[in-house]
């Protein structure tokens, strides 16, 4: 087990590594440079300015200078924002994004779960048409059309829920469906499949013939083994939530982490976008890492060697 | 074939389907794919012939209706007018031009290197097999938007950065499912009966290898379309997309999320058209995996 997992961490350093690099070389081949504006500095003050930022050192030191910062967990000054660190930014986001995206995929797994399993048990009768058919829908439209659909009809015309701002638990309401319906969606329709392959398995037969419950033998037996899928999609479905946690946020106004990402990038605040991606990229790996553990406990099948 | 035909004892001619044959006859018989199918095709045709369609040009403003002012079948205005008083419809119509072309080209740009990169893994195995699809590993644990977000901070607005943008980074599953089909298909005994027959490599390759990949292919391009239309409309949603004059899907609805209030049918409207395009290649996609997936032959 402890080998498996070292090794896992020793195959997420490299991805991690070309995140980073890629986003550092990416910025660096930007035209203009971050301090490219209409007036034009005087050449001392420019110079003055590169020198400050690091940006007149060779450029593999200042890579290696951004990687040390990184370990300390400093992500650079902005650039825009002339007072505040990236990082400090990034770690002011990070727990109102955390609270919204975490309560997104709770429940979207539950819900999900649910729903799959309700479908794949009532197969071919009018609930599964009906939640197959919604789910559709769910992964074919995007949140942001469903967030401005949400807040017409429920924020504006029937002036139930606040259309934005954070704090009161009111405000969590519509971004939080807007952002794990797709989710739900995409869960129902693998815990579907799963489920029905399951329950025409051999060991749930046998369960069935020497007098196993119903109940029991889909709580004991079926589930177990269906949502062995779900939690190897929780990798993406985490990515899937951050992405649309962009756009959310940017609609309901709420200040997170992606919308700092989207004015640092309509500001052309390189490095608050290069730490963005270098946060958000750390992540996903980090949440593939913990699906792939778990998938390893509920599998029976998998062995660390 | 008439009943003469069988007295005088003319064996009816049993003519083989082809796999392409098998898989359209399964297709049509998937009603909601071939809704779809047709749903998208009027969508796609209205989009691309709309200047031939004796609309008014999608920059014509009409001084005399207000900005954001609501649909008037009168004077033709399907979806009424945008902020410049011209008519959104018709903008709706040119900026399914560009998201489709988005769609489209990105899609095929994931082809190309998705097929090469994963048939080259899939040919040569061992060693280089393993490497390039540890590249592709990694390479899928990047949350890939914020890379292509970045592209357009860096190198600027370009509809065709946009474009290369979007394809370089959708082609890991194609490459995957390359790679494993050719893996699969070499190891079978038709191709070893093909090569003990003494057919050259290239005819193996492009008689029985490509053909048989084609399936799986067509219908993981099936359904890279609407994914890559969904990322274009959501990189022009945030402002960071399609730039003016031009316009996609995307740029018009977050111009009409912003006016929703005043204007509720133009959200309505923009979001409802990209929302039925993605959901019919989508069903297209699915009728497509049902017709075409070899596990289920």
């Amino acid at each position: 087990m402890l080998h498996y997992v070292m090794r896992r961490l020793g195959g997420a350093v490299p991805t991690l590594f070309i995140i980073i690099a890629g986003a550092f070389f990416m910025m660096r081949l930007a035209p203009g440079g971050p301090f490219a504006r209409e007036r034009r500095v005087p050449p001392e003050v420019e110079a003055n300015l590169m020198k400050a930022y690091h940006l007149d050192e060779p450029l593999w030191q200042q890579f290696l200078r951004y990687l040390n910062g990184l370990l300390h967990g400093d992500f650079g000054p902005s650039f825009k924002y002339k007072d505040f660190a990236v990082a400090d930014l990034i770690f002011g986001g990070f727990p109102v994004s955390l609270q919204l995206g975490g309560i997104a995929i709770a429940l979207a797994l539950v819900i999900g779960v649910t729903l799959g399993i309700w479908a794949a048990l009532r197969q071919n009768s009018w609930i599964d048409y009906a939640s197959m058919s919604v789910s559709m829908v769910g992964i074919a439209v995007p949140n942001f059309v469903v967030a401005p659909i949400l807040t017409l009809v429920i924020g504006l015309q029937l002036q139930l829920l606040p259309v934005g701002g954070w704090g009161r638990p009111s405000h969590y309401v519509l971004p939080v469906i807007a952002l794990c319906l797709p989710q739900i969606a995409a869960i129902a329709r693998l815990t579907r499949a799963s489920m029905i392959e399951v329950l025409s398995s051999n060991y749930v037969r046998t369960a069935r013939a020497k007098g196993l419950p119903a109940r029991l033998t889909i709580s004991r037996h079926a589930i177990r083994a269906a949502i062995l899928p779900v939690v190897s999609y929780l990798g993406p479905a985490i990515a899937g939530i951050i992405t649309g946690s962009v756009v959310v946020e940017q609609i309901f106004s709420i200040p997170g982490i992606g919308r700092y990402f989207v004015q640092g990038s309509l500001n052309r605040d390189y490095t608050l976008v290069m730490g963005v991606t270098v946060f958000y990229g750390a992540l996903v790996i980090l949440c593939n890492l913990i699906a792939d553990l778990l998938y390893g406990v509920l599998d029976p099948k998998v062995r660390y060697d | 074939m008439s009943v003469a035909d069988i007295t005088l004892g003319t064996a009816p001619e049993v003519k083989g389907r082809s796999l392409w044959a098998d898989a359209r006859h399964r297709f049509l018989r998937n009603k909601a794919a071939v809704t779809s199918l047709v749903i998208f095709c009027i969508i796609a045709l209205a989009c691309f012939l709309a200047p031939h369609l004796g609309l008014r040009a999608p920059d014509d403003i009409n001084w005399e209706l207000e900005s954001w002012g609501p649909p008037n079948l009168e004077l033709g205005y399907l979806l009424g007018t945008d902020a410049n008083n011209r008519d959104l419809f018709v903008r709706l119509l040119y900026g399914g031009q560009v998201s489709l072309l988005v769609g489209f080209t990105a899609t095929l740009v994931s082809l190309v290197i998705g097929v090469i990169w994963g048939a080259t893994a899939g040919f040569i195995g061992g060693r280089v097999d393993g490497f390039m699809m540890r590249i592709v590993d990694i390479l899928y644990s990047i949350p890939f938007i914020f890379f292509v977000i970045m592209l357009t901070v860096v190198f600027g607005r370009h509809i065709t950065l946009i474009y290369i943008a979007i394809g370089a980074v959708s082609w890991l599953d194609m490459a995957r499912i390359v790679r494993g089909q050719t893996i699969s298909i070499r190891r079978r005994e038709y191709i070893e009966a093909a090569e003990a027959s003494g057919v050259s490599k290239w005819r193996i390759i492009t008689r029985h290898v490509i053909p048989n990949c084609m399936g799986p292919v067509v219908v993981y391009v099936t359904l890279t379309v609407p994914n890559v239309i969904l990322i274009e409309s959501f990189i022009s949603f945030l402002g960071m997309g399609v730039q003016e004059p031009d316009s996609s899907w995307g740029t018009l609805i977050s111009e009409a999320a912003v006016v929703m209030e005043i204007a509720p049918w133009a959200i309505i409207g923009t979001g409802s058209m990209l929302a039925i395009t993605l959901l019919s290649l989508n069903f297209i996609g699915d009728g497509m995996r049902d017709a075409l997936d070899p596990r289920d032959r």
